[in-house]
């Protein structure tokens, strides 16, 4: 890509590379961890976290009540009904699983890749992997209807003798998302072990103490545990990479396996996917930038993390902007009357506008601009950027779930989609619910991780045997 | 484990992780085998000085996912023939392409699992008490900047004067003995 016609700001550049800094000047290893561990083991809780708190709560009552007076009346107070019959549920389900996706893919894959820049925002993008993943699993549970018989999913011994039927995709899903959320909160917490440990020996409270301590297992930073704990971290992040694949393919074979225009399709699997990815990065962008400028931690999320995620969204953007495209191709291609209805329809028809809302959201804004290092290293227009593309994420789903039932083979069994209050109480009741998670994970866990910053200090380097006086120097400034 | 008395181990406090590589791979080279190396983040060279080869995590995550697979297939199949056959399109009881998809999450489950748990196993972990938390110097130390060289009473070359008289040949911050 066009780099060279920008030059960087020296102070940003190592000097021994030219590459860009992952973390900012004169950092020592003292620095970070107090600079990490006081957000934390601080007694004073900032007014504005209590404001923030305070807001979320409020979302997350509002997903209480909603979901007790579902509970009380049924899913008749939802928008559901035939031919609409997944409606609001299953839009918030892909939303949330799908910004789940960036979590594991900064924490695995990019571990993997070895992309050094990550550890600054593996945290808590895991973080936000699993309160996503919280709010999503919620949705088909509280869509069966009776969730009281939600265990009916689960293979297990039961009198009445019935046992689930695995060919099916929505039995698929149950496997493929417990799995999911059960590995990304053990990898998770596995990664915050060791900065347990620096939390126990650095927290001032006995309470603290305890429970940081209990929480490090008495983790002491021994090189043989280093080691097996680098071995296990590795193998976490090798397991998790093919598993976040398969997490959002599988949920796509909910749709592509039934035979409905507009779902019965191949592409979905990829499109899935790097739609996954892309609105997950933009809610890593969402959450980190307010994080950082509140929290002053620029010199850890620096602009370069800021410009390498807005380059994963053009990449993943376009991969989403071409799934679009081979649907629009395909309904053509197929030659299939319902095929190209159901696409004219989408475009034109009564709810034509989210279609275009999706494009304005997700291809028309953001796939134009970030191709610019300006507007990719301008932080209030990431910001925006990041919200434009999670609407546009929210519109997809809504599409590709509303506008492909809607209206489909007998015109007499046409019907429309309209959101009910219930519906909309219960999607910002999620975000409330998500936020208050974040919120509390920001005040008493560490969100940046500790041992992986370290080694990215110039002191963390060994020498070909310097004095030790200079070895001692360089690492202390 | 029985309660222990007496003295654990010497420990030397390094402002760098050159210099805690360097005295531990002089120490290994000098017949000292029962150390280990504490740092405030993973440090391979200080492994690889200490000579700590043997790392059984790949091998328990292997079993854990074969595991995982196994189990799962297994139930599939025998849920989907045997215990509750269903008759979906007159498609065969044995769909084993079907049942691909939730054996593969369970291997990653139980591989992961295994990988997670089987690391805590072989380190020992939860141990919340250890005698080197005793150490003066260690807990401000080892979980932030400091870089510590442990040697053990148990080590037969083990002299307390000796041993400490050693340690400070490689100039450290200090060198503390640590009680049980």
């Amino acid at each position: 890509m066009a780099t060279k016609e920008v030059k960087p700001d020296p102070q940003w550049t190592d000097p021994a590379t030219g590459e860009y800094r992952v973390i900012g000047l004169g950092q020592t290893f003292r620095s970070i961890t107090e600079k990490i561990s006081r957000i934390v083991l601080t007694p004073e809780t900032p007014l504005g976290w209590f404001a923030f708190f305070g807001i979320a709560g409020a979302g997350a009552t509002l997903l209480l009540v909603a979901v007790t007076w579902l509970f009380l009346k049924g899913v008749g107070i939802w928008a559901i009904t035939q031919p609409v019959a997944w409606g609001f549920a299953i839009i918030n389900f892909v939303w949330w699983i799908g910004i789940g996706h960036a979590g594991t893919l900064i924490s695995a894959i990019l571990l993997l890749f070895k992309q050094g820049w990550r550890n600054s925002i593996s945290r808590f993008a895991e973080a936000m992997t699993i309160f996503a993943v919280v709010c999503a699993g919620m949705f088909p549970l509280i869509h069966i209807g009776r969730p009281w018989l939600g265990y009916w999913m689960l293979p297990i011994p039961l009198t009445m003798n019935v046992w689930p039927q695995f060919r099916s995709p929505l039995l698929w899903d149950v496997f493929a998302v417990s799995t999911y959320a059960t590995i990304s909160v053990v990898f998770w917490y596995v990664g915050m072990v060791p900065d347990f440990g620096t939390f126990r020996d650095r927290a001032k409270s006995k309470f603290g103490q305890y429970i940081y301590g209990i929480l490090s297992l008495g983790w002491r930073g021994s090189a043989r545990h280093w080691m097996r704990y680098e071995t296990a971290s590795l193998l976490l992040s090798g397991l998790a990479t093919p598993l976040v694949l398969s997490v959002h393919t599988v949920i796509s074979f909910d749709f592509a396996v039934a035979v409905l225009p507009g779902w019965h399709t191949t592409i979905f699997p990829p499109y899935f996917v790097a739609g996954a990815i892309y609105s997950g990065f933009a809610m890593v962008l969402t959450l980190a930038i307010p994080l950082r400028k509140f929290y002053h931690l620029e010199n850890l999320v620096t602009e370069r993390h800021i410009d390498n995620m807005g380059k994963v969204m053009l990449a993943t953007g376009f991969i989403v902007a071409y799934g679009y495209g081979m649907e629009v191709f395909m309904a053509w291609y197929s030659a299939s009357h319902w095929e190209s209805f159901m696409m004219w329809n989408r475009m034109f028809g009564p709810m034509g506008w989210s279609y275009w809302v999706l494009i304005a959201c997700n291809i028309a804004i953001p796939l134009t601009t970030l191709w610019s290092r300006k507007l990719r290293t301008n932080i209030a227009f990431m910001f925006c950027i990041s919200l434009v593309v999670n609407t546009g994420m929210w519109f997809e789903r809504f599409v590709i779930i509303v506008t492909s039932l809607y209206r489909d083979f007998l015109p007499s069994a046409w019907g429309t989609y309209r959101a009910t209050k219930w519906d909309y109480m219960t999607f910002i009741g999620t975000l409330g619910l998500f936020t208050t998670l974040f919120l509390l994970f920001v005040r008493f866990l560490p969100m940046i991780p500790m041992n992986e910053i370290r080694m990215l200090l110039p002191g963390a380097k060994i020498g070909p045997r310097p004095t030790s006086k200079a070895a001692a120097e360089k690492a202390g400034d | 484990m029985p309660a222990r008395e007496g003295t654990y181990g010497l420990l030397a406090e390094f402002d760098t992780p050159g210099d805690l590589v360097r005295a531990a791979q002089q120490a290994r080279q000098d017949g000292w085998r029962r150390m280990d190396c504490y740092t405030p983040y993973p440090v391979e060279e200080a492994a690889e000085a200490i000579g700590f080869h043997r790392n059984r995590v790949p091998l328990l995550t292997l079993i854990g996912g074969l595991m995982g697979l196994t189990a799962m297939f297994l139930g599939e199949t025998w849920i989907s023939v045997w215990a509750y056959p269903l008759n979906i399109a007159g498609r065969p009881l044995y769909s084993w392409p079907a049942f691909i998809v939730p054996a593969y999450e369970w291997t990653i489950l139980f591989a992961g699992l295994s990988a997670a748990f089987g690391m805590f196993a072989l380190n020992g972990l939860p141990a919340l008490y250890h005698p080197l938390f005793n150490a003066p110097n260690f807990r401000d130390g080892a979980t932030t900047d400091k870089f510590f060289l442990c040697l053990e009473a148990l080590d037969p070359k083990f002299d307390l004067v000796e041993a400490k008289a050693y340690l400070e040949t490689f100039q450290p911050n200090s060198v503390v003995e640590v009680e049980y």
